[in-house]
C-alpha cells in the first residue's frame, strides 16, 4: 500500500486531505483502485497521471460530486461522505473545464460562488476586490467573463475557488489551453498562496516540467497511486535522474 | 449552517437565473410563440367544432379560447421545466452543475433552489402569456392574476421535478427528442388542457381514466381554477403530492457521473 506522501502533522492536527483505501467504478470500468494518501496543511502537492489515469475521477471523489463507495475521505479531519457541509466548506476547487457563466461580469460570477458558500453581499465585494487586486485584475471587476483571455479567466476561477477562504485547494489540469507565459505565471501564483498564505494544494496535470524538487509527487497510473513521496524520494527509489526518468519507469513497470 | 446561509444561497441561485433570462431574452421569447401559435391558430379554427359547455370553474358558456388558455399556461411550463432539467443533464457533463454541486450546503436544498429559479423565471414568461392573450380578449378577473400565482408555481415545480427525475435516466442532451415524443406530447394531449374531461370520457373511457391519473391535468385544472379564484382541492393535493414524490425520487436518484459512463467509459482526462 502506498505510505503517506507528506506524513501526519507532528502537532497531531488533522491532515489537509486524506484517502484511503479509495476505489471507484464505472460499470465494470475501474477508475480508481486503492488509493491512498495524505496532504499536510499548507503543502503543494502534484498528482501525476497521464490522461485517463484516473485524475479526474478522484478529484470527483474528493469535491463529493462522485459518492465514495469504497474507501475514506477526509478533509481537516471531516468525512466527505458523513460531514460534507463542514469537509466541503475547507476546500476550493477549479475544475479542469473551464466553469464561468460567459454572459455574466466578474463581479457577478463571484457574487454566485460567494452566495453558494452562503457569504453575505458585502463579505463577497470584500474579498473579490481583494483577491481580483491580489492577481492584477482589479480593473476586470465590472467585465463580462466572456471578454477575458483564457490566462484571465483562470485566474478569477482561482479567486472565485478562495472566496470562502478554503485551506485546501483542489486544481485539475488548471493550465490545459493556456500559453507559455500564462502557464508561468498561474503556477507561480499558486504556489505563492501555498506559501504565503499556508492553503494546501493538490495539482493534478500531466506535465512534468511544472514540478519542482520542493513538491510533494503523487504519481496515478490506470487508477492506482504508483509512487508517493517528495520528488527526490520517488526518483531516489526508481534510480531515476529526474522527474520524467521515474515516471517513464513507473508507468512502463506498470505496462509490462 | 445558519437560515441565513441557506437564504443566500437561494438567492445567488435566483440572482444567476434571473442574469440568463435577462440576457437569453430571445430565446425565451422564442418559447412563448408555440402557445399563441395554438391560441391564436388551433383554437379559433376550432372554436366552431368543439363546444364546450359550462363546466367548472366557468359560470356561464365560454369561448375555446379561453378553455384552453389555463392548458397552454401550464404547457409553458412542462416545456420549461423538461428543457431546464435536461439541460441539466448537459451542466452535469460540462462545469456549471459541478460549481453548484461544491457548494458545502446539501444536495437536496441545491436541486431546490435550482428548481425554484427556474419555475421563477417560467412563471414571467407565463405572464407575458396572459398579457398577450389578454389583448385576445381573454379577461379572467384581476384577481385571478393574483390567486393563479401559487398555482402556477406549484405545477412549475411539479413539471421541472419530474424533468429532474428524468434527467436522472436520460443519459445525453440529445435524447430530447425523445422526451418530447414520450413524455411531454403524451401528457399535454391526454389530460384537460385541450378538451375537458367529460368529453374525452363520452369518447374513450380508458382515455379519460389516463387522463384524470395524469399529473398534468391536474396542473391545469389547479391552474384553471385559481385562476378564477376557485381552488380544486384533489388537484392541489395531487401536484403537491407528485412534486414531494418526484422531487424526492430525483434527489435519490441523482448522479452526477451518470451520463459520463455512456459516453466514455471513463471521465478521465
Amino acid at each position: 500500500m502506498n505510505e503517506a506522501s507528506q506524513g501526519q502533522q507532528q502537532n497531531g492536527d488533522p491532515p489537509a486531505l486524506a484517502v484511503e483505501g479509495v476505489r471507484y467504478a464505472f460499470g465494470r470500468h475501474v477508475a480508481v483502485e486503492e488509493v491512498g494518501f495524505t496532504l499536510a496543511p499548507g503543502s503543494f502537492t502534484v498528482l501525476l497521471g497521464l490522461n485517463g489515469a484516473g485524475k479526474t475521477t478522484l478529484f470527483s471523489l474528493i469535491t463529493r460530486l462522485y459518492a465514495t463507495r469504497v474507501g475514506r475521505i477526509r478533509i481537516f479531519g471531516h468525512d466527505v461522505a458523513r460531514a460534507p457541509t463542514r469537509a466541503l466548506d475547507h476546500l476550493g476547487v477549479v475544475f479542469q473545464q473551464p466553469t464561468l457563466d460567459q454572459d455574466l461580469t466578474v463581479a457577478q460570477s463571484l457574487r454566485y460562488h460567494g452566495a453558494l458558500h452562503g457569504l453575505s453581499r458585502r463579505t463577497i465585494s470584500e474579498r473579490a476586490r481583494e483577491e481580483l487586486a491580489r492577481i492584477g485584475l482589479a480593473d476586470r471587476i465590472g467585465q463580462k467573463v466572456g471578454t477575458l483571455s483564457g490566462g484571465e479567466r483562470r485566474r478569477i476561477e482561482i479567486a472565485r475557488a478562495l472566496l470562502h477562504r478554503p485551506r485546501l485547494l483542489l486544481l485539475d489540469e488548471p493550465t490545459v489551453g493556456l500559453d507559455v507565459d500564462s502557464r508561468r505565471a498561474l503556477l507561480q501564483h499558486v504556489r505563492r498562496l501555498c506559501r504565503d498564505d499556508g492553503v494546501a494544494v493538490l495539482w493534478a496535470t500531466h506535465l512534468i516540467d511544472e514540478i519542482e524538487p520542493d513538491d510533494g509527487l503523487l504519481v496515478l497510473h490506470q487508477g492506482r497511486l504508483k509512487a508517493s513521496g517528495t520528488v527526490a524520494r520517488v526518483c531516489d527509489e526508481q534510480a531515476a535522474a529526474d522527474v520524467a526518468g521515474a515516471f517513464q519507469r513507473l508507468t512502463a513497470a506498470a505496462a509490462a | 449552517m445558519t437560515a441565513a446561509v441557506y437564504l443566500r444561497c437561494l438567492g445567488g441561485i435566483v440572482e444567476r437565473e434571473a442574469l440568463r433570462f435577462l440576457h437569453q431574452r430571445t430565446r425565451f421569447l422564442a418559447a412563448l410563440v408555440r402557445p399563441l401559435v395554438w391560441l391564436f391558430i388551433f383554437a379559433a379554427g376550432f372554436r366552431a367544432i368543439l363546444g364546450v359547455s359550462i363546466v367548472s370553474p366557468y359560470e356561464t358558456y365560454i369561448l375555446y379560447e379561453e378553455y384552453i388558455t389555463p392548458g397552454l399556461m401550464v404547457m409553458i411550463l412542462l416545456f420549461n421545466g423538461m428543457q431546464s432539467s435536461l439541460s441539466m443533464v448537459y451542466d452535469r457533463e460540462m462545469g456549471s452543475m459541478k460549481t453548484l454541486l461544491v457548494s458545502p450546503l446539501p444536495r437536496w436544498y441545491l436541486l431546490t433552489c435550482k428548481l425554484l429559479a427556474g419555475s421563477l423565471v417560467s412563471l414571467i414568461q407565463v405572464y407575458l402569456f396572459l398579457a398577450i392573450a389578454w389583448l385576445w380578449a381573454i379577461e379572467p378577473p384581476l384577481l385571478g392574476y393574483l390567486t393563479v400565482l401559487p398555482a402556477l408555481l406549484l405545477s412549475a415545480m411539479m413539471l421541472g421535478a419530474l424533468g429532474l427525475l428524468l434527467s436522472s435516466f436520460v443519459k445525453q442532451l440529445e435524447n430530447f427528442a425523445g422526451v418530447m415524443n414520450f413524455v411531454i406530447f403524451p401528457m399535454f394531449f391526454a389530460s384537460s388542457a385541450l378538451y375537458p374531461l367529460w368529453r374525452i370520457k363520452e369518447s374513450s373511457v380508458a382515455l379519460y381514466r389516463i387522463a384524470s391519473l395524469n399529473p398534468f391535468t391536474h396542473a391545469v385544472e389547479l391552474t384553471r381554477h385559481a385562476l378564477y379564484m376557485k381552488l380544486d382541492p384533489v388537484s392541489l393535493a395531487v401536484v403537491v403530492g407528485c412534486l414531494i414524490g418526484f422531487m424526492a425520487l430525483a434527489v435519490v436518484g441523482y448522479d452526477p457521473a451518470r451520463g459520463m459512463m455512456a459516453r466514455r467509459g471513463a471521465p478521465d482526462a
